[in-house]
């Protein structure tokens, strides 16, 4: 890559003798290559009708499957199974109304919400000290602290299973939001410090430096100063807790029973003895797509940069 | 970056590691407890030492899961990540439709996984399902609770579904890191596209991909609830994956010291991988900072 770089570099300053100055380079590269854009413009246009067509396939990949249940959920269940239509034909909200009238139905959702909000409250809060103290300062154990806290990142589920559900039994947690949000700490904190470390480690040092020397102390300049710069990171953080939190179903389903139980589980709840009540089912399904698209809605403009975690 | 030494900042870990601590010290340890103990009731219980490791690592059901396990998460790293890269390079820049792109993209990522196996099980049903139907039409005969081939091919189709996204967006914001002027250089070089792909973009992606590939592996390694949904881990026990081989044993039969024994076998095959990628990680960036790039 740089080879090839300084090749192309060189070739400027050596063709037209410009001084090598970024700016002028930069001007001479767009000077020079608008020739190059008129001997070749068929294949150009070519080129970029079939890169669309391509992304156009994927995208209906993508959305055909999320179309069918969407299609399902606006269907009678006598629809569904009596004939293959490819849209409703008597288009009915009966089964989204059965899930907002029936409070043990809706309590699902407020369930889900409430454990992934406190989740996220709790995770970023002990998660911004600590990612601080990553990139900014060496101490004893360090290294070996950040390794062991990635390998919780990497721990399935399933093998904590039994001694989660022991554990918040015996200190009277079970069947509580703030069970599955102290659950779901085990990968989201590490998570969270992984990618906040990464953020705060493009803020240069001298910040901080500054700040000291003008009389913050580190409380001030922390909350004051340094969130306000990471601002992006800690959204993106966000999202990603949210993300984790929310499609997690083994530990959530494991350490409720009724009073804190995720939608997840009470969508089984549409296979009985009679069949599935695949309308049901489906408008279930598609009301668990809509928090996602909210939040993917409020962090569209950081996630181009915000998915390499700081660390391009 | 020059880091301060200071043993103070054990205090700003503190709080973030009483928790993880919390959620996961004392159950692993529970886990370690359990697996070298026989419990008969809370009273009786005997010290078995390493006998169950080597039940469980002698027991064929596991060995069977283990070997799926691996096949299934070097099809999908095989799969995902050349399509992922691809589709990062074909998704628009700017304006409008990035935006509209990348919304749409991201959103099988945050759908709960049971949900994602509701929808496939819905798409792919040989009565109901739009592409169940529209094979069966086409007279191929799709039975996924029947034939094992179609069972797996439409788990790893609902997996490059789900997640090919992840390594698409990771790429994207890698590609989005490059300076417009190196693609300027290449023009006036007249480099190939293969070329520029080679030598600017895919060494820009290595960081970003190494950590998809991280992810997608671990995530890989522990699925569950969309089989789960999806086949049941049938027909047979053709896609039953390592969690669900250890649910079905600590919950289902309560069998707490072979599944303890096996739970520990499980983490530390995920813990050697990740160890290797982590190494590799910090020998990509010392490698980075030596050659200055």
């Amino acid at each position: 890559m740089t080879s090839s770089i300084t090749n192309a570099q060189n070739g400027v300053v050596e063709t037209t003798a410009v001084p090598a100055q970024v700016g002028n380079e930069t001007r001479e590269a767009t000077a020079a290559e608008t020739p190059l854009k008129r001997a070749q413009p068929m294949r150009r246009g070519r080129s970029k009708g079939r890169s669309r067509f391509l992304l156009a396939t994927y995208l209906i990949f993508l959305l055909l499957p999320i179309y069918w249940l969407l299609n399902m959920s606006f269907q009678t269940n006598s629809e569904i199974l009596g004939s293959f239509s490819l849209w409703p034909q008597e288009f009915t909200t009966a089964n989204y109304m059965r899930i907002f009238t029936d409070s043990s139905w809706y309590m699902g959702y407020v369930n889900s919400m409430s454990y992934v909000l406190m989740n996220m409250l709790i995770s970023i809060s002990v998660a911004l000290p600590a990612a601080y103290a990553f990139s900014r300062f060496r101490f004893i154990g360090d290294k070996h602290l950040f390794f062991w806290l990635l390998t919780n990142l990497m721990a399935p589920p399933a093998v904590f299973l039994l001694p989660y559900f022991q554990l918040y039994y015996s200190v009277g947690l079970f069947d509580t939001h703030i069970a599955v949000a102290l659950a779901h700490c085990l990968f989201n904190i590490p998570l969270a410090i992984w990618i906040l470390e990464g953020f705060m480690s493009s803020v240069p040092k001298e910040v901080d430096e500054t700040a000291y020397i003008d009389g913050y102390s580190f409380p001030a300049f922390f909350v004051k100063i340094f969130i306000p710069m990471i601002r992006s990171g800690i959204g993106v953080t966000l999202f990603f807790l949210f993300m984790f939190s929310w499609v997690e179903l083994l530990l959530a389903r494991t350490l409720t029973a009724t009073n804190a139980q995720p939608i997840g589980m009470i969508m089984t709840r549409t296979s009985t003895a009679s069949g599935i009540d695949w309308g049901t089912l489906a408008a279930a399904g598609v009301l668990t797509i809509l928090p996602g698209i909210v939040v993917v809605y409020f962090v569209r403009n950081h996630i181009a940069k915000g998915f390499a975690l700081g660390r391009t | 970056m020059n880091k301060v030494h200071n043993n103070k900042a054990w205090f700003l870990i503190l709080p973030m590691l009483l928790l993880v601590a919390f959620s996961a010290i004392i159950p692993l340890m529970t886990v370690v407890n359990y697996s070298v103990q026989d419990v008969f009731d809370s009273n009786t219980r005997f010290f078995t030492g390493t006998e169950w490791f080597e039940t469980m690592l002698n027991n064929p059901t596991l060995q069977a899961a283990l070997l799926r396990q691996f096949a299934f998460s070097f099809t999908i790293l095989a799969i995902q990540v050349p399509l992922g890269i691809g589709i990062a390079l074909l998704m628009p820049k700017r304006g409008w439709q990035a935006s509209a792109v990348l919304i749409l993209i991201t959103l099988p990522l945050l759908i709960p996984w049971n949900v994602v196996g509701s929808i496939w099980q819905i798409f792919t049903r040989g009565d109901i399902g739009l592409m169940g139907v529209s094979l069966r039409e086409l007279g191929y005969n799709y039975n996924i609770t029947r034939s094992p081939v179609d069972a797996w091919f439409t788990i790893i189709l609902m997996d490059v579904w789900h997640w090919t996204p992840l390594i698409a967006l990771l790429c994207y914001s890698g590609l989005r890191s490059i300076p417009e002027a190196y693609y300027q250089a290449a023009r006036i070089d007249r480099a190939s596209k293969w070329a520029v792909f080679r030598y600017i973009q895919l060494p820009k992606l290595t960081n970003v991909l190494v950590i998809g590939i991280l992810l997608r592996f671990m995530h890989s390694f522990m699925i569950y609830a969309e089989p789960f949904v999806l086949t049941g881990g049938g027909p047979g026990s053709s896609t039953t994956f390592l969690s669900q081989s250890l649910t079905t044993m600590a919950i289902g039969q309560q069998d707490l010291g072979p599944s303890a024994a096996f739970s520990l076998i499980y983490f530390l095959i995920i813990l050697l991988v990740c160890w290797v990628f982590y190494t590799a990680i910090m020998n990509m960036q010392k490698d980075d900072q030596r050659g200055g790039v």
